[in-house]
């Protein structure tokens, strides 16, 4: 089965813990100044502050990511467990996985020679020994908590319901763009944080496959359309060919209709 | 020849190059961050703009190479292979440019063996890399013809017909899916220019574009090497064009009624100016065009391919650029060194068909009606022909 994260921003206490872990997790520097940046290429996850009200960025490990679809090499992919991996070795920097995000999460290191694309992988090295994610564990309120995605979801559906007016009625990542691992609740708005209000309850890589799984149809289509029109053509220039000669005249007509 | 306008040109083609070789220093020195304004918010910038207009601009490679071979109109066989060579070029920049965005280059072969048939990317990977292949062999014949390898040549003319159908049909498919690549993108995309039907738009401005090029380039072979389609060729051509914007233009303007956009026009964004000026460059030739003073008349057709290629390359920066800016957050212009490189590619494709126009039978004078048949062999001093007289029609 699936697992997911789902992020309560209600119980939330803006520790930062979940960024430390991360960061160590996944060798990256942590200090006081890292830890008011932005999602960056060195920090894959972070708390955003507005006031007094917290909520977590980080990578949604879609359910049918788009970053995964666009990838022309296959260097991004959907796990079974749920995280969203990145295969360093084979990526070959076209960054078309950080025009496909309907998130903008995968940044790139820009300051490097040869960069990679750099987000979080739900800690699939983690996921795949049974463990839980290095954020999940650290967090000391179960604000961010690791499950299969069905109970999360009954889970958060039973929190909106026990308490109606605490939250907003919507769990983020449930629908949007066909589902993702990183389930949201919060009591403001999720537009406030950067998260994108209106979405697609579609997966987005249909919106390319959709025109992409024509291309079989649109060569052999295309082949035996041309091949017959230049069959009839040419037949027509060769009998053109032959009266021509047969007559010998001064040989004009078939060919003149355009030339005025 | 006009010996100090040679020179000048000379003088900008080298100033361009060695501007371009520095910003290529520098990008391979320093890496894209500090050498471009890319971004993690604008992580495609004017390089890719280039791409999408390079290719776009060679689209008469495959529109003329279905037209004299498929369609059978010899008459036009006289432009076909300066077009070819064309869209050779366009291509081939399309490829360095490629090479030079990617963040790591050496790595551009990967689509070959690395599949993920998911991708639009990997679709366009592979078509340009074999349409490129096919845009070779349909040139190739020249230089066989001046290297006088009968042999090789009539092998060539041999698998003419299948590898034309194979290129109609890979450009049919890349043309398109360049605009595929914006399908995945309908919250970034402004929706002037977010359409379903993004491919359908980028193969149809592909075909103005790529016969805008063939009288466009005709009109310039003719001030610079003294030949040209005759007059009724590009009257015939321009009248083809005049019919492809309308259908180009009319499937817009549908596709922007049924999706309710037009009330976005009066908002004074830079979205909006730009939007109204490319409509202006391709409605404006599609109105002229229908007008018998101008269709008539090499000048009129002349601007109007100007207008029409304008109104493609607008096209293709908006949608790269000034469409995926408000949703992007950032303001992005491109840094010099993005500029240097494009512009410097420009030129070194201008030089590089200077040359082959000069070693190589790009311009033949006469050429049989037949269409498996050999050319009549290339005169051997390329100078000669150069000075030769316009075209003759070959059936006259």
């Amino acid at each position: 089965m699936s697992k997911a994260l789902l992020y309560d921003a209600t119980l939330c206490i803006d520790c930062k813990r979940c960024e430390e872990a991360c960061a160590e997790q996944n060798g990256l520097p942590y200090n006081e100044t890292i830890a008011a940046e932005p999602q960056s290429e060195h920090k894959y996850t972070a708390v955003l502050n507005k006031n007094e009200k917290y909520m977590r960025r980080l990578c949604m490990n879609c359910q049918d990511p788009a970053c995964a679809s666009a990838c022309p090499v296959a260097a991004l992919r959907k796990t079974p467990e749920g995280p969203v991996i990145y295969e360093a070795d084979r990526c070959m920097g076209c960054r078309y996985c950080m025009l496909a995000c309907p998130f903008n999460v995968p940044k790139y290191e820009w300051g490097k020679l040869l960069p990679k694309v750099r987000k979080c992988t739900m800690c699939s090295n983690r996921v795949q020994k049974g463990l839980q994610t290095a954020c999940a564990e650290v967090c000391p309120t179960g604000a961010t908590r690791f499950g299969e995605r069905e109970q999360l979801i009954a889970e958060a559906k039973q929190r909106i319901h026990a308490n109606p007016g605490q939250y907003v009625n919507h769990i983020y990542g449930l629908d949007e763009v066909g589902g993702t691992s990183v389930l949201l609740l919060s009591s403001v708005p999720f537009e406030e944080f950067g998260y994108p209000g209106a979405m697609l309850d579609e997966a987005m890589p249909l919106l390319t496959f959709r025109v992409l799984s024509k291309v079989p149809d649109v060569v052999t289509l295309g082949g035996v359309l041309l091949g017959g029109i230049w069959w009839i053509t040419s037949r027509r220039a060769d009998v053109a060919a032959a009266e021509k000669a047969e007559k010998e005249g001064p040989g004009h007509g078939e060919r003149g209709e355009r030339d005025e | 020849m006009n010996k100090p306008r040679f020179t000048f040109w000379k003088l900008v083609l080298g100033g361009l190059l060695l501007a371009g070789a520095y910003a290529l220093t520098l990008r391979f020195v320093r890496g894209l961050g500090a050498s471009t304004n890319l971004s993690d918010a604008f992580p495609w910038g004017l390089w890719v703009g280039f791409k999408l207009f390079s290719v776009a601009l060679a689209g008469g490679g495959f529109t003329l190479a279905a037209v004299v071979h498929i369609f059978n109109l010899k008459r036009y066989q006289p432009i076909l292979r300066p077009i070819i060579l064309t869209a050779f070029l366009g291509y081939s920049m399309f490829i360095i440019s490629l090479i030079i965005d990617l963040g790591r280059p050496y790595r551009v072969w990967h689509p070959l063996v690395m599949w993920n048939d998911h991708s639009v990317m990997f679709e366009i990977a592979w078509c340009v890399m074999l349409y490129t292949t096919v845009l070779l062999l349909e040139f190739i014949p020249a230089l066989f013809e001046r290297l006088k390898w009968k042999r090789a040549l009539s092998l060539v003319h041999g698998i003419t017909i299948p590898v034309v159908i194979a290129g109609v049909i890979l450009s049919t498919l890349h043309q398109s899916s360049l605009g595929s690549l914006y399908l995945i993108v309908p919250g970034k995309l402004y929706p002037l220019w977010y359409s379903p039907f993004e491919p359908v738009f980028f193969f149809l401005s592909a075909v103005c574009a790529g016969i805008a090029m063939v009288i466009f380039e005709s009109w310039h072979s003719s001030k610079a090497f003294g030949k040209q389609l005759e007059l009724p060729l590009l009257v015939g051509l321009g009248r083809v064009l005049a019919v492809a914007l309308s259908v180009y233009v009319t499937v817009r303007i549908l596709d922007m009624v049924h999706r309710g956009v037009f009330h976005l026009l009066v908002l004074p964004r830079t979205e909006t100016y730009l939007f109204l000026l490319e409509a202006a460059l391709l409605v404006t030739p599609m109105l002229l065009l229908f007008w018998t003073r101008v269709h008539q008349r090499l000048t009129g057709l002349y601007l109007c391919s100007v207008l029409t290629l304008l109104g493609v390359v607008t096209n293709r920066m908006n949608v790269a650029i000034t469409g995926m800016e408000a949703s992007s957050g950032t303001y992005y212009f491109p840094r010099w060194t993005e500029f240097a490189i494009t512009l410097s590619l420009v030129a070194s494709a201008f030089a590089l068909f200077a040359l082959a126009v000069k070693y190589l039978p790009v311009f033949p004078q006469v050429r049989e009606s037949g269409m498996f048949r050999v050319a009549q062999p290339a005169p051997g001093v390329a100078k000669s022909r150069l000075r030769a007289p316009e075209f003759t029609d070959v059936r006259s």
